[in-house]
């Protein structure tokens, strides 16, 4: 497999992984791919590796360029074992002493998952390190996404390598924005929303401290995804306005999960009540709609509105899991109410209820329940917790 | 007063500048950080800190 040339002297030898559906717990729907970047200059540098089951598919595209055993340095931008994986299997291959810059923690975390065998070497932020005739510069960027994060600059070439952040899981026939148009944003978003969410104030910071320093960027190439070189400043003003949380005034989601219809009949209620108010309003099965699919659409939804069944006293699972992958993305700013229809006793309400408070949404109802199937009366119960709710939001 | 590092993320709290952010002014030692108080960068727990 060969090498993709992606600037002078610059090539992507990532992996492309077609068939990967499920990421820990986040929908790949188009598969995503694993950047690695090798620059040739007077050291031979390799930017980041691959997943370990991807190492041979890496190692052949070096191959296509150089002989392996010629790089001088490794850089590696983020611990996590989709950049990381291949690290014990190249540095094997292409020479023990091969030192591996990374971040302090960078030094800390490789450290911890491939023991002191590998010849880590911390940087500070800020630290230059030269190739020849050109110049790698890293800048921490802890928590973007895990405390290790740094990206590197290549000043002479104004090429950002950002591991993680302006990512996107995606694997198709077109490498760069150019070849894809706005096609790639909602992955870009899905990316966001599930993955740096709660990071928002940090990167906030970040894109603060990225513009104070002027770097000149024509190209921005992350660790997942396509590259930017057509408009990278598209995405950096994209994530600025991401990261202001700042909901969409009229969008709100009921997201639910239903035994025998009956929540689901209450979230319709709902949906229809909302939208009889003006608000751009959609139902979501939880058991048909994925969780990080849900997610992205709870970005930016100025209310949500969570309703589960009551399944022996409690929650129903696929709610569980769903609520518990919200909270970990610290949600702000966003409105929330807790419905659910019950049998015999109906706590499940009032604990989405707790859930979402706990998470310091504003709740603007108390918590709605029908037994058994909603009749006449219960429907319009719903229709018009519905249309409070969007009262609320207006 | 000492300074204190979040084992976690590298996080470095200084007294004399305390966490402004989160509503701990500059002078307080970390001692007198209310115990519900998490790093600002990676939002572990006090216990995850150690005198720098």
């Amino acid at each position: 497999m060969k090498a993709l040339q992606i600037a002078e002297g610059i090539y992507d030898v990532g992996a492309t992984d077609w068939n990967v559906r499920d990421f820990h717990g986040y929908s790949t729907d188009k598969g995503s791919t694993y950047n690695a970047f090798l620059i040739i200059d007077e050291k031979i540098t390799l930017i980041d590796t691959v997943k370990e089951e991807f190492t041979e598919q890496m190692m052949e595209k070096i191959a296509s360029v150089i002989d392996p055993k010629k790089i001088d340095y490794i850089i590696s931008n983020h611990t996590e074992m989709d950049h990381s994986g291949a690290l014990p299997r190249v540095v094997h291959r292409i020479g023990k002493d091969t030192p591996v810059y990374c971040s302090k923690m960078g030094l800390k975390n490789l450290s911890a998952h491939f023991g002191n065998k590998i010849n880590f070497r911390a940087v500070a932020d800020g630290e230059e390190l030269s190739l020849g005739k050109r110049t790698l510069q890293f800048f921490e960027t802890r928590m973007i996404h895990w405390p290790d994060s740094m990206f590197s600059y290549l000043k002479e070439d104004k090429i950002l390598f950002s591991s993680d952040a302006f990512g996107q899981h995606y694997a198709g026939p077109e490498h760069f924005d150019d070849q894809i148009g706005e096609a790639i944003m909602p992955h870009a978003k899905k990316y966001f929303a599930n993955i740096l969410w709660l990071f928002a104030p940090m990167i906030k910071g970040l894109l603060t401290k990225l513009n104070g320093l002027n770097l000149p960027i024509e190209m921005i190439c992350p660790d997942h995804g396509i590259l930017w070189r057509d408009n990278p400043a598209k995405i950096v003003e994209t994530y600025a306005e991401w990261c202001e949380l700042q909901p969409q005034q009229n969008k709100a989601l009921v997201i639910y999960d239903s035994m025998w219809h009956s929540t689901e009949a209450m979230a319709d209620e709902i949906v229809a009540g909302l939208t009889a108010e003006g608000m751009v309003a959609k139902p979501m099965n939880l058991r048909h709609c994925h969780r990080s699919d849900v997610v992205t659409e709870a970005f930016d939804a100025k209310a949500i509105v969570v309703g589960s069944p009551t399944l022996n006293n409690g929650l129903f699972p696929t709610v569980a899991d769903f609520l518990t992958y919200l909270k970990g993305l610290k949600p702000k700013n966003k409105q929330a109410a807790a419905f659910g229809s019950y049998g015999w006793s109906g706590e499940a309400p009032k604990l989405v209820a707790e859930q979402l408070a706990g998470m310091d949404l504003e709740m603007v109802e108390d918590p709605l329940r029908v037994q058994y199937v909603p009749d006449q009366e219960g429907c319009e119960s719903c229709y018009e917790f519905g249309r409070r709710i969007a009262q609320a939001m207006k | 007063m000492d300074k204190y590092v979040c084992l976690v993320c590298g996080y470095v709290y200084d007294p004399e500048v305390g966490d402004p952010d989160n509503d701990i002014a500059p002078g307080t030692a970390f001692a007198d950080i209310p115990e519900d108080w998490v790093c600002p960068i990676c939002s572990a727990p006090k216990d995850q800190f150690d005198k720098e």
